[in-house]
Protein backbone atom coordinates (compact mmCIF):
# COMPACT_ATOMS: atom_id res chain seq x y z
CA UNK A 1 0.00 0.00 0.00
CA UNK A 2 1.21 3.60 -0.75
CA UNK A 3 2.00 5.61 2.21
CA UNK A 4 -0.64 8.70 2.95
CA UNK A 5 2.87 10.93 2.30
CA UNK A 6 3.68 9.40 -0.88
CA UNK A 7 -0.23 10.99 -2.44
CA UNK A 8 0.61 13.60 -5.16
CA UNK A 9 -2.17 16.48 -3.91
CA UNK A 10 -4.32 15.92 -7.02
CA UNK A 11 -4.82 11.62 -5.43
CA UNK A 12 -4.98 13.19 -1.97
CA UNK A 13 -8.00 15.55 -2.80
CA UNK A 14 -9.61 12.66 -4.64
CA UNK A 15 -9.58 10.08 -2.12
CA UNK A 16 -10.41 12.58 0.81
CA UNK A 17 -13.48 13.59 -0.75
CA UNK A 18 -13.94 9.46 -2.08
CA UNK A 19 -13.64 9.21 2.06
CA UNK A 20 -11.37 6.59 1.73
CA UNK A 21 -8.98 9.08 3.71
CA UNK A 22 -9.76 11.08 6.36
CA UNK A 23 -7.87 14.81 6.47
CA UNK A 24 -7.26 13.81 10.58
CA UNK A 25 -4.78 11.07 9.14
CA UNK A 26 -3.55 12.53 6.51
CA UNK A 27 -2.25 15.72 8.32
CA UNK A 28 -0.91 13.17 11.08
CA UNK A 29 0.92 11.51 9.04
CA UNK A 30 2.84 13.97 8.10
CA UNK A 31 3.22 15.79 10.98
CA UNK A 32 5.09 12.21 12.01
CA UNK A 33 7.06 12.31 8.62
CA UNK A 34 8.09 15.99 10.05
CA UNK A 35 9.45 14.80 12.99
CA UNK A 36 11.19 12.12 11.41
CA UNK A 37 12.89 14.59 9.39
CA UNK A 38 14.01 16.91 11.72
CA UNK A 39 17.98 16.65 10.43
CA UNK A 40 16.80 17.95 7.13
CA UNK A 41 15.70 21.83 9.13
CA UNK A 42 13.00 22.38 6.75
CA UNK A 43 10.76 23.46 9.45
CA UNK A 44 11.14 26.43 11.24
CA UNK A 45 7.87 26.47 13.26
CA UNK A 46 5.18 23.52 13.67
CA UNK A 47 2.08 24.07 14.17
CA UNK A 48 0.63 20.54 15.51
CA UNK A 49 -2.36 21.48 17.55
CA UNK A 50 -3.78 23.95 14.72
CA UNK A 51 -2.86 21.69 12.05
CA UNK A 52 -5.11 18.68 14.20
CA UNK A 53 -8.09 21.57 14.98
CA UNK A 54 -8.20 23.10 11.36
CA UNK A 55 -8.04 18.69 10.32
CA UNK A 56 -11.41 17.75 12.18
CA UNK A 57 -12.94 20.99 11.17
CA UNK A 58 -11.86 19.73 7.07
CA UNK A 59 -13.59 16.16 8.04
CA UNK A 60 -16.39 17.94 9.31
CA UNK A 61 -17.04 19.83 5.83
CA UNK A 62 -15.90 16.63 3.61
CA UNK A 63 -18.56 14.45 5.66
CA UNK A 64 -21.57 17.04 4.97
CA UNK A 65 -20.46 17.24 1.45
CA UNK A 66 -19.58 21.11 1.73
CA UNK A 67 -15.92 20.31 0.86
CA UNK A 68 -13.61 23.52 -0.38
CA UNK A 69 -11.57 22.75 -3.61
CA UNK A 70 -8.49 22.10 -1.23
CA UNK A 71 -10.31 20.67 1.98
CA UNK A 72 -7.98 19.03 4.19
CA UNK A 73 -5.04 19.38 2.18
CA UNK A 74 -1.77 19.94 4.46
CA UNK A 75 1.10 22.62 2.89
CA UNK A 76 3.70 24.28 4.26
CA UNK A 77 4.46 28.00 4.30
CA UNK A 78 7.71 29.81 3.60
CA UNK A 79 8.08 31.70 6.54
CA UNK A 80 8.46 35.08 4.82
CA UNK A 81 4.26 34.86 4.83
CA UNK A 82 2.54 36.72 7.50
CA UNK A 83 0.22 34.19 9.45
CA UNK A 84 -1.77 35.65 12.17
CA UNK A 85 -0.67 35.36 15.59
CA UNK A 86 1.75 32.32 14.10
CA UNK A 87 5.62 33.28 14.23
CA UNK A 88 6.75 35.02 11.17
CA UNK A 89 10.63 35.26 11.24
CA UNK A 90 11.55 36.22 7.56
CA UNK A 91 14.70 33.71 8.95
CA UNK A 92 16.29 36.77 10.75
CA UNK A 93 17.25 37.49 14.19
CA UNK A 94 16.07 41.20 13.90
CA UNK A 95 12.15 39.53 13.59
CA UNK A 96 12.67 36.66 16.22
CA UNK A 97 9.69 36.66 18.18
CA UNK A 98 7.24 38.89 15.71
CA UNK A 99 3.31 37.75 15.95
CA UNK A 100 1.74 38.91 12.47
CA UNK A 101 -1.41 40.81 13.54
CA UNK A 102 -3.05 40.23 10.16
CA UNK A 103 -2.58 37.15 7.41
CA UNK A 104 -0.99 37.62 4.29
CA UNK A 105 -3.70 37.66 1.40
CA UNK A 106 -2.21 34.61 -0.19
CA UNK A 107 -2.22 32.65 2.59
CA UNK A 108 -5.90 33.72 3.62
CA UNK A 109 -6.81 32.73 0.17
CA UNK A 110 -5.54 29.14 0.56
CA UNK A 111 -7.14 28.55 4.59
CA UNK A 112 -10.30 30.17 2.83
CA UNK A 113 -10.04 27.08 -0.04
CA UNK A 114 -9.71 24.27 2.78
CA UNK A 115 -5.90 24.31 3.43
CA UNK A 116 -4.63 23.43 6.38
CA UNK A 117 -0.79 24.91 7.88
CA UNK A 118 1.42 22.49 9.30
CA UNK A 119 4.28 25.00 9.83
CA UNK A 120 6.42 27.91 8.45
CA UNK A 121 9.35 26.92 6.34
CA UNK A 122 13.07 28.11 6.42
CA UNK A 123 14.90 29.69 3.55
CA UNK A 124 17.39 33.05 3.17
CA UNK A 125 17.61 35.33 5.41
CA UNK A 126 15.11 37.78 3.92
CA UNK A 127 14.41 35.77 0.67
CA UNK A 128 18.53 36.72 0.02
CA UNK A 129 20.52 33.77 -0.88
CA UNK A 130 20.67 30.54 -3.49
CA UNK A 131 21.16 28.26 -1.25
CA UNK A 132 19.08 28.37 2.07
CA UNK A 133 22.75 28.39 4.21
CA UNK A 134 21.94 32.30 4.94
CA UNK A 135 19.02 31.48 7.33
CA UNK A 136 19.53 32.54 10.96
CA UNK A 137 18.00 28.86 11.76
CA UNK A 138 21.06 27.21 9.81
CA UNK A 139 20.81 25.46 6.43
CA UNK A 140 18.65 23.60 5.13
CA UNK A 141 19.63 19.81 4.11
CA UNK A 142 18.72 18.57 0.67
CA UNK A 143 17.18 15.03 0.68
CA UNK A 144 18.74 14.68 -2.47
CA UNK A 145 22.34 13.25 -2.12
CA UNK A 146 24.82 12.10 -5.15
CA UNK A 147 24.66 7.81 -6.33
CA UNK A 148 26.40 6.49 -3.03
CA UNK A 149 27.44 9.23 -1.34
CA UNK A 150 26.39 11.19 2.09
CA UNK A 151 27.53 14.46 1.83
CA UNK A 152 25.13 17.32 2.51
CA UNK A 153 23.98 19.07 -0.37
CA UNK A 154 21.74 22.51 -1.00
CA UNK A 155 18.59 22.48 -1.47
CA UNK A 156 18.49 25.83 -3.63
CA UNK A 157 17.38 28.67 -2.15
CA UNK A 158 15.89 30.90 -0.94
CA UNK A 159 13.34 28.76 -0.75
CA UNK A 160 15.07 25.48 0.56
CA UNK A 161 12.87 24.67 2.83
CA UNK A 162 9.79 24.85 0.77
CA UNK A 163 11.48 22.53 -2.40
CA UNK A 164 12.84 20.03 0.88
CA UNK A 165 9.90 19.75 2.50
CA UNK A 166 7.97 18.35 -0.46
CA UNK A 167 11.19 16.62 -2.28
CA UNK A 168 10.90 14.30 1.57
CA UNK A 169 7.37 14.63 1.20
CA UNK A 170 6.72 16.59 4.67
CA UNK A 171 3.79 18.84 2.58
CA UNK A 172 2.04 18.67 -0.31
CA UNK A 173 2.67 21.92 -2.07
CA UNK A 174 4.60 24.66 0.01
CA UNK A 175 3.86 28.19 -0.45
CA UNK A 176 7.57 30.06 -1.61
CA UNK A 177 8.41 33.39 -3.35
CA UNK A 178 10.33 34.20 -6.43
CA UNK A 179 12.83 37.43 -6.76
CA UNK A 180 14.68 36.15 -8.70
CA UNK A 181 14.99 32.25 -9.05
CA UNK A 182 13.73 32.04 -5.54
CA UNK A 183 11.05 29.13 -6.41
CA UNK A 184 12.69 28.19 -9.89
CA UNK A 185 16.17 27.29 -8.46
CA UNK A 186 15.58 25.36 -5.22
CA UNK A 187 13.05 23.19 -7.35
CA UNK A 188 15.28 22.58 -10.07
CA UNK A 189 17.78 21.32 -7.56
CA UNK A 190 15.36 18.99 -5.52
CA UNK A 191 13.65 17.40 -8.56
CA UNK A 192 10.19 19.23 -8.23
CA UNK A 193 7.97 21.51 -9.63
CA UNK A 194 8.07 25.40 -9.15
CA UNK A 195 5.97 27.85 -10.38
CA UNK A 196 6.40 31.98 -10.56
CA UNK A 197 3.17 33.43 -11.81
CA UNK A 198 3.02 36.95 -13.66
CA UNK A 199 4.18 39.91 -11.58
CA UNK A 200 0.71 41.27 -9.88
CA UNK A 201 -0.99 37.97 -10.31
CA UNK A 202 -0.45 37.01 -6.98
CA UNK A 203 -1.29 39.66 -3.88
CA UNK A 204 2.40 40.43 -2.30
CA UNK A 205 0.22 41.79 0.70
CA UNK A 206 1.14 40.21 4.26
CA UNK A 207 4.67 39.25 2.36
CA UNK A 208 8.03 40.27 3.78
CA UNK A 209 9.00 42.88 1.46
CA UNK A 210 12.62 42.25 -0.57
CA UNK A 211 12.49 44.12 -3.98
CA UNK A 212 9.17 45.10 -4.13
CA UNK A 213 9.10 45.68 -7.98
CA UNK A 214 10.20 41.89 -8.79
CA UNK A 215 8.86 39.90 -5.76
CA UNK A 216 5.95 37.63 -6.71
CA UNK A 217 4.53 35.06 -4.52
CA UNK A 218 4.03 30.79 -6.08
CA UNK A 219 4.56 27.27 -5.27
CA UNK A 220 6.17 24.13 -4.94
CA UNK A 221 5.24 20.64 -5.84
CA UNK A 222 5.52 17.34 -6.59
CA UNK A 223 3.86 17.73 -10.30
CA UNK A 224 2.69 20.15 -12.68
CA UNK A 225 -0.89 19.08 -12.26
CA UNK A 226 -0.52 19.95 -8.09
CA UNK A 227 1.04 23.05 -9.28
CA UNK A 228 -2.01 24.44 -11.61
CA UNK A 229 -4.62 23.33 -8.38
CA UNK A 230 -2.92 25.53 -6.07
CA UNK A 231 -2.11 28.11 -7.98
CA UNK A 232 -5.96 28.50 -8.95
CA UNK A 233 -6.60 29.21 -5.42
CA UNK A 234 -3.51 32.00 -5.34
CA UNK A 235 -4.25 34.09 -7.49
CA UNK A 236 -6.62 37.20 -7.70
CA UNK A 237 -6.82 40.98 -7.45
CA UNK A 238 -6.26 42.47 -3.95
CA UNK A 239 -7.01 45.91 -3.63
CA UNK A 240 -4.45 45.88 -0.39
CA UNK A 241 -1.44 45.74 -2.87
CA UNK A 242 -0.83 48.56 -5.36
CA UNK A 243 0.69 46.12 -8.02
CA UNK A 244 -1.85 43.40 -8.18
CA UNK A 245 -3.87 43.14 -11.71
CA UNK A 246 -7.41 43.50 -12.18
CA UNK A 247 -7.87 40.20 -14.50
CA UNK A 248 -9.50 37.03 -14.64
CA UNK A 249 -7.78 33.59 -14.54
CA UNK A 250 -8.84 30.40 -15.29
CA UNK A 251 -9.23 27.50 -13.17
CA UNK A 252 -5.53 26.36 -14.18
CA UNK A 253 -6.39 22.45 -13.43
CA UNK A 254 -9.37 21.90 -15.49
CA UNK A 255 -7.98 23.51 -18.75
CA UNK A 256 -4.73 21.33 -18.59
CA UNK A 257 -4.33 19.78 -22.07
CA UNK A 258 -1.40 18.08 -23.28
CA UNK A 259 -1.76 18.98 -27.12
CA UNK A 260 1.51 20.86 -28.13
CA UNK A 261 1.14 20.96 -31.49
CA UNK A 262 0.45 24.21 -32.41
CA UNK A 263 2.92 25.57 -30.21
CA UNK A 264 5.85 27.74 -31.12
CA UNK A 265 8.90 26.89 -28.58
CA UNK A 266 12.01 29.61 -28.62
CA UNK A 267 15.25 28.30 -28.04
CA UNK A 268 17.07 31.82 -26.57
CA UNK A 269 20.87 31.30 -27.95
CA UNK A 270 22.20 33.77 -25.64
CA UNK A 271 21.21 30.55 -22.80
CA UNK A 272 24.16 28.13 -24.54
CA UNK A 273 27.39 28.94 -22.80
CA UNK A 274 30.57 26.46 -23.51
CA UNK A 275 30.73 25.55 -19.41
CA UNK A 276 27.29 24.41 -19.51
CA UNK A 277 27.30 20.96 -17.85
CA UNK A 278 26.91 18.31 -20.56
CA UNK A 279 23.96 16.67 -19.22
CA UNK A 280 21.80 19.30 -19.27
CA UNK A 281 22.22 20.50 -22.43
CA UNK A 282 21.76 17.29 -23.48
CA UNK A 283 18.39 16.99 -21.87
CA UNK A 284 17.59 20.80 -23.13
CA UNK A 285 17.79 19.37 -26.70
CA UNK A 286 16.11 16.25 -25.82
CA UNK A 287 13.21 18.19 -24.26
CA UNK A 288 13.02 20.23 -27.47
CA UNK A 289 12.95 17.20 -29.54
CA UNK A 290 10.09 15.60 -27.18
CA UNK A 291 7.47 18.83 -28.39
CA UNK A 292 8.80 19.00 -31.46
CA UNK A 293 7.76 14.80 -32.03
CA UNK A 294 4.34 16.55 -31.44
CA UNK A 295 4.36 18.98 -33.84
CA UNK A 296 5.51 21.99 -31.94
CA UNK A 297 7.60 24.65 -33.59
CA UNK A 298 11.36 24.63 -32.53
CA UNK A 299 12.32 28.15 -33.27
CA UNK A 300 15.43 29.47 -32.49
CA UNK A 301 15.31 33.64 -31.09
CA UNK A 302 17.30 36.28 -29.42
CA UNK A 303 17.51 37.78 -26.14
CA UNK A 304 20.91 40.01 -27.03
CA UNK A 305 20.95 41.69 -23.17
CA UNK A 306 21.08 38.35 -21.69
CA UNK A 307 24.49 38.81 -19.88
CA UNK A 308 23.49 41.94 -18.27
CA UNK A 309 20.38 40.44 -16.31
CA UNK A 310 22.21 39.66 -13.37
CA UNK A 311 24.43 42.69 -12.59
CA UNK A 312 21.38 44.61 -13.89
CA UNK A 313 19.20 42.44 -11.20
CA UNK A 314 21.50 43.45 -8.35
CA UNK A 315 21.68 46.96 -8.87
CA UNK A 316 17.57 47.27 -8.70
CA UNK A 317 17.01 44.18 -6.64
CA UNK A 318 19.28 45.67 -3.39
CA UNK A 319 18.67 49.09 -3.97
CA UNK A 320 14.82 48.27 -3.40
CA UNK A 321 16.00 46.17 -0.20
CA UNK A 322 17.86 48.88 1.04
CA UNK A 323 14.80 50.64 1.20
CA UNK A 324 12.38 48.14 2.47
CA UNK A 325 14.77 46.74 5.19
CA UNK A 326 15.15 49.91 6.39
CA UNK A 327 11.88 49.45 8.20
CA UNK A 328 13.66 47.37 10.56
CA UNK A 329 14.59 49.03 14.22
CA UNK A 330 13.29 47.30 17.06
CA UNK A 331 11.65 50.06 18.09
CA UNK A 332 7.67 48.89 16.74
CA UNK A 333 8.31 45.63 16.32
CA UNK A 334 11.12 42.70 16.41
CA UNK A 335 13.86 41.56 18.51
CA UNK A 336 15.31 45.22 20.18
CA UNK A 337 18.74 44.08 21.55
CA UNK A 338 20.27 47.56 22.37
CA UNK A 339 20.47 49.34 25.97
CA UNK A 340 21.47 52.51 24.81
CA UNK A 341 20.13 55.70 25.77
CA UNK A 342 20.87 57.13 21.93
CA UNK A 343 17.89 56.71 19.66
CA UNK A 344 20.59 56.10 16.66
CA UNK A 345 22.98 53.83 18.96
CA UNK A 346 19.70 51.57 19.60
CA UNK A 347 18.84 51.66 15.45
CA UNK A 348 22.75 50.82 15.23
CA UNK A 349 22.54 48.06 17.34
CA UNK A 350 19.78 46.74 16.76
CA UNK A 351 20.23 46.68 12.15
CA UNK A 352 23.68 45.01 13.49
CA UNK A 353 21.69 41.93 14.02
CA UNK A 354 21.13 41.42 10.36
CA UNK A 355 23.31 38.39 8.83
CA UNK A 356 26.32 39.16 7.02
CA UNK A 357 24.49 38.93 3.01
CA UNK A 358 22.14 40.64 3.74
CA UNK A 359 24.16 43.42 5.47
CA UNK A 360 26.49 43.27 2.18
CA UNK A 361 23.38 43.72 0.15
CA UNK A 362 21.96 46.76 2.02
CA UNK A 363 25.28 48.45 1.83
CA UNK A 364 25.23 47.73 -1.99
CA UNK A 365 21.65 49.23 -2.38
CA UNK A 366 22.67 51.96 -0.13
CA UNK A 367 25.60 53.00 -2.27
CA UNK A 368 23.81 52.75 -5.69
CA UNK A 369 21.35 55.29 -4.23
CA UNK A 370 23.31 57.34 -2.41
CA UNK A 371 23.38 60.77 -4.19
CA UNK A 372 26.63 60.46 -5.66
CA UNK A 373 26.14 57.25 -7.73
CA UNK A 374 22.52 57.53 -8.28
CA UNK A 375 22.55 58.09 -11.97
CA UNK A 376 25.89 55.78 -12.10
CA UNK A 377 24.34 52.27 -11.16
CA UNK A 378 20.73 53.18 -10.29
CA UNK A 379 19.26 54.63 -13.12
CA UNK A 380 21.51 53.15 -15.38
CA UNK A 381 20.46 49.38 -14.35
CA UNK A 382 16.63 50.67 -14.72
CA UNK A 383 17.42 51.52 -18.29
CA UNK A 384 19.08 48.31 -19.00
CA UNK A 385 16.12 46.72 -17.17
CA UNK A 386 13.77 47.76 -20.30
CA UNK A 387 16.27 46.79 -22.61
CA UNK A 388 16.42 43.38 -20.86
CA UNK A 389 12.35 43.76 -21.09
CA UNK A 390 11.80 44.58 -24.49
CA UNK A 391 14.52 41.40 -25.67
CA UNK A 392 11.50 39.17 -24.26
CA UNK A 393 8.54 41.34 -26.00
CA UNK A 394 10.37 40.77 -29.26
CA UNK A 395 11.16 37.44 -28.96
CA UNK A 396 7.36 36.83 -27.79
CA UNK A 397 6.31 37.95 -31.42
CA UNK A 398 7.14 34.86 -33.00
CA UNK A 399 7.11 32.23 -30.19
CA UNK A 400 4.31 31.49 -27.67
CA UNK A 401 6.50 30.06 -24.46
CA UNK A 402 10.57 29.93 -24.67
CA UNK A 403 12.71 26.70 -23.57
CA UNK A 404 16.01 27.08 -21.15
CA UNK A 405 17.51 25.01 -18.71
CA UNK A 406 16.34 26.55 -15.14
CA UNK A 407 20.05 26.40 -13.81
CA UNK A 408 23.46 25.55 -15.53
CA UNK A 409 24.44 23.09 -12.95
CA UNK A 410 23.30 20.63 -10.90
CA UNK A 411 22.70 20.95 -6.28
CA UNK A 412 26.19 21.66 -4.95
CA UNK A 413 28.09 20.60 -1.65
CA UNK A 414 26.65 22.43 1.33
CA UNK A 415 29.56 25.63 2.18
CA UNK A 416 31.00 25.21 -1.45
CA UNK A 417 30.26 28.94 -2.53
CA UNK A 418 29.70 30.70 0.54
CA UNK A 419 33.09 32.27 0.12
CA UNK A 420 32.07 34.13 -3.28
CA UNK A 421 28.47 35.92 -3.31
CA UNK A 422 29.39 36.30 -7.14
CA UNK A 423 29.61 32.59 -7.62
CA UNK A 424 26.55 32.38 -5.48
CA UNK A 425 24.26 34.93 -7.79
CA UNK A 426 25.83 32.94 -10.83
CA UNK A 427 23.02 30.14 -9.71
CA UNK A 428 20.37 32.95 -10.91
CA UNK A 429 21.28 33.05 -14.24
CA UNK A 430 18.44 32.02 -16.05
CA UNK A 431 16.06 32.75 -13.70
CA UNK A 432 16.68 36.28 -13.01
CA UNK A 433 15.91 37.62 -16.77
CA UNK A 434 12.20 37.05 -16.12
CA UNK A 435 12.07 38.48 -12.99
CA UNK A 436 13.43 42.02 -14.64
CA UNK A 437 9.93 41.76 -17.14
CA UNK A 438 7.75 40.28 -14.77
CA UNK A 439 7.07 36.95 -16.76
CA UNK A 440 5.48 33.93 -15.82
CA UNK A 441 7.73 30.59 -15.48
CA UNK A 442 7.78 27.10 -14.63
CA UNK A 443 10.75 24.77 -13.65
CA UNK A 444 10.05 20.82 -13.90
CA UNK A 445 12.30 17.85 -13.69
CA UNK A 446 13.73 16.73 -17.09
CA UNK A 447 16.47 14.93 -15.99
CA UNK A 448 19.40 14.33 -13.42
CA UNK A 449 23.31 14.40 -13.73
CA UNK A 450 25.84 11.91 -13.94
CA UNK A 451 25.92 11.81 -10.35
CA UNK A 452 22.23 11.10 -10.16
CA UNK A 453 21.53 15.03 -8.92
CA UNK A 454 17.80 16.42 -10.58
CA UNK A 455 18.12 18.81 -13.44
CA UNK A 456 15.16 21.14 -14.06
CA UNK A 457 13.99 22.88 -17.56
CA UNK A 458 12.36 26.15 -17.46
CA UNK A 459 9.25 27.28 -19.76
CA UNK A 460 8.42 31.33 -19.81
CA UNK A 461 5.39 32.41 -21.03
CA UNK A 462 4.09 35.71 -22.05
CA UNK A 463 2.05 37.80 -19.13
CA UNK A 464 -1.13 35.55 -18.15
CA UNK A 465 0.36 32.98 -19.92
CA UNK A 466 0.41 30.47 -17.05
CA UNK A 467 -2.27 27.97 -18.62
CA UNK A 468 0.40 27.90 -21.28
CA UNK A 469 3.55 27.12 -19.34
CA UNK A 470 1.27 24.74 -17.33
CA UNK A 471 0.00 22.88 -20.48
CA UNK A 472 3.61 22.35 -21.96
CA UNK A 473 5.01 21.30 -18.61
CA UNK A 474 1.93 18.97 -18.42
CA UNK A 475 2.99 17.19 -21.68
CA UNK A 476 6.23 17.11 -20.77
CA UNK A 477 6.38 15.54 -17.74
CA UNK A 478 4.10 13.02 -19.11
CA UNK A 479 6.39 12.23 -22.05
CA UNK A 480 9.94 12.24 -19.34
CA UNK A 481 7.69 9.31 -17.24
CA UNK A 482 7.36 8.72 -13.48
CA UNK A 483 10.67 9.95 -11.06
CA UNK A 484 11.47 7.16 -8.57
CA UNK A 485 10.95 8.32 -4.53
CA UNK A 486 13.72 9.03 -2.68
CA UNK A 487 15.36 6.87 -0.64
CA UNK A 488 14.51 8.39 3.11
CA UNK A 489 18.06 8.40 3.99
CA UNK A 490 17.42 10.82 6.10
CA UNK A 491 15.01 8.20 8.72
CA UNK A 492 18.47 6.24 10.26
CA UNK A 493 19.40 10.00 11.44
CA UNK A 494 17.04 10.73 13.67
CA UNK A 495 16.70 9.05 17.57
CA UNK A 496 13.91 7.83 16.77
CA UNK A 497 13.94 6.37 13.73
CA UNK A 498 11.10 4.76 11.60
CA UNK B 1 35.19 51.37 -8.36
CA UNK B 2 36.73 49.30 -5.39
CA UNK B 3 34.85 49.91 -1.85
CA UNK B 4 37.50 51.21 0.57
CA UNK B 5 37.40 51.62 4.39
CA UNK B 6 36.03 55.00 3.77
CA UNK B 7 33.04 53.98 1.50
CA UNK B 8 31.84 51.35 3.44
CA UNK B 9 32.09 53.54 6.26
CA UNK B 10 29.98 55.98 4.71
CA UNK B 11 27.08 53.48 3.61
CA UNK B 12 27.09 51.77 7.18
CA UNK B 13 26.27 55.37 8.12
CA UNK B 14 23.85 55.69 6.42
CA UNK B 15 22.44 52.19 6.54
CA UNK B 16 22.64 52.81 10.60
CA UNK B 17 24.39 49.78 10.96
CA UNK B 18 26.93 48.94 13.64
CA UNK B 19 29.84 47.65 11.51
CA UNK B 20 32.97 46.65 13.75
CA UNK B 21 36.38 47.24 13.21
CA UNK B 22 37.58 44.11 12.24
CA UNK B 23 34.91 43.10 9.84
CA UNK B 24 36.07 46.24 7.48
CA UNK B 25 37.88 44.62 5.50
CA UNK B 26 36.04 41.36 4.77
CA UNK B 27 33.44 43.68 3.74
CA UNK B 28 35.67 45.92 1.04
CA UNK B 29 36.90 42.36 -0.31
CA UNK B 30 33.69 41.02 -1.15
CA UNK B 31 31.74 44.10 -1.99
CA UNK B 32 34.40 45.36 -4.57
CA UNK B 33 34.18 41.94 -6.21
CA UNK B 34 30.39 42.27 -6.74
CA UNK B 35 31.14 46.08 -7.81
CA UNK B 36 33.35 44.83 -10.78
CA UNK B 37 30.84 42.36 -11.41
CA UNK B 38 27.63 45.12 -11.36
CA UNK B 39 30.10 47.11 -13.65
CA UNK B 40 29.92 45.01 -17.26
CA UNK B 41 26.68 47.11 -17.42
CA UNK B 42 29.18 50.38 -18.63
CA UNK B 43 29.08 48.31 -22.41
CA UNK B 44 25.28 48.64 -22.67
CA UNK B 45 24.50 51.32 -24.81
CA UNK B 46 22.18 52.99 -23.00
CA UNK B 47 21.12 56.23 -25.46
CA UNK B 48 17.74 57.52 -25.02
CA UNK B 49 16.30 54.51 -23.45
CA UNK B 50 13.80 55.39 -20.68
CA UNK B 51 14.59 54.14 -16.85
CA UNK B 52 12.06 51.29 -16.52
CA UNK B 53 10.63 51.20 -12.62
CA UNK B 54 8.03 48.59 -12.71
CA UNK B 55 6.65 46.46 -15.30
CA UNK B 56 3.71 47.31 -15.14
CA UNK B 57 1.91 50.50 -16.68
CA UNK B 58 -0.34 50.83 -14.26
CA UNK B 59 -0.84 54.63 -12.46
CA UNK B 60 -0.64 54.23 -9.01
CA UNK B 61 -4.41 53.47 -7.65
CA UNK B 62 -5.71 55.55 -4.59
CA UNK B 63 -7.98 55.10 -2.41
CA UNK B 64 -10.62 57.60 0.28
CA UNK B 65 -9.26 58.47 3.17
CA UNK B 66 -10.74 56.49 5.68
CA UNK B 67 -10.68 53.57 8.11
CA UNK B 68 -11.99 50.37 6.49
CA UNK B 69 -10.25 47.74 8.48
CA UNK B 70 -7.67 47.94 11.25
CA UNK B 71 -7.48 49.80 13.77
CA UNK B 72 -6.06 47.34 15.87
CA UNK B 73 -3.63 49.35 18.14
CA UNK B 74 -3.58 47.03 21.11
CA UNK B 75 -2.79 44.25 18.64
CA UNK B 76 -0.23 46.07 16.96
CA UNK B 77 1.50 47.45 19.90
CA UNK B 78 1.83 43.43 21.35
CA UNK B 79 5.13 43.38 19.02
CA UNK B 80 6.42 46.40 20.72
CA UNK B 81 9.62 45.73 22.76
CA UNK B 82 9.11 48.60 24.88
CA UNK B 83 5.56 50.74 25.35
CA UNK B 84 3.76 52.82 27.33
CA UNK B 85 -0.20 53.28 27.07
CA UNK B 86 -0.67 53.26 23.38
CA UNK B 87 2.92 54.90 22.45
CA UNK B 88 6.31 52.93 21.48
CA UNK B 89 8.92 53.80 23.83
CA UNK B 90 12.38 55.11 22.58
CA UNK B 91 15.14 56.79 24.35
CA UNK B 92 15.00 60.23 25.01
CA UNK B 93 15.62 62.67 22.07
CA UNK B 94 15.01 66.23 23.16
CA UNK B 95 17.03 67.89 25.70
Amino acid sequence: MTALTDLSLTDAQRLLKNGDISAVELVKAYLKAIEDAAILNCYVTICQDKAIEQAKQSDLRLSQGNARPLEGIPIGVKDVFCTKNVETTACSKILKGFIPPYESTVTQKLWDAGAIMLGKLNHDEFAMGSSTEYSCFGPVISPVRKNGETTAHVAGGSSGGSSASVAARLCLAATATDTGGSIRQPASLTGTVGIKPTYGLCSRYGIVAFASSLDQAGIITHTVEDSAAMLTQMVGYDHKDSTSLATTTPEYHTHLSKDVSQLRVGIPKEYTSSDMLPAIQRMWEETADMLAHQGAKIVEVSLPHTHYALPTYYVVALAEASSNLARYDGIRYGNNISNSTQLIQRYRENRAQFGEEVKRRIFLGTFVLSAKYYDAYYIKAQKVRRLIRDDFNTAFEKVDVLLTPTTSGAAFALGEKLDDPVAMYLNDLFTVPVNMAGLPAISFPMGKDSAGLPLGMQLIGKPLGEQTILNTAYFLEDARGKIPKLHPWWLNNTSKGM
Amino acid sequence: MSFDKKTIMHVAHLSNIDLPEDKIGEYTDKLSHVMTFIETLNEVDIEGIEPMTSVLDLELPLRKDEVTEGNIVTDILLNAPEKNDDYFVVPKIIE
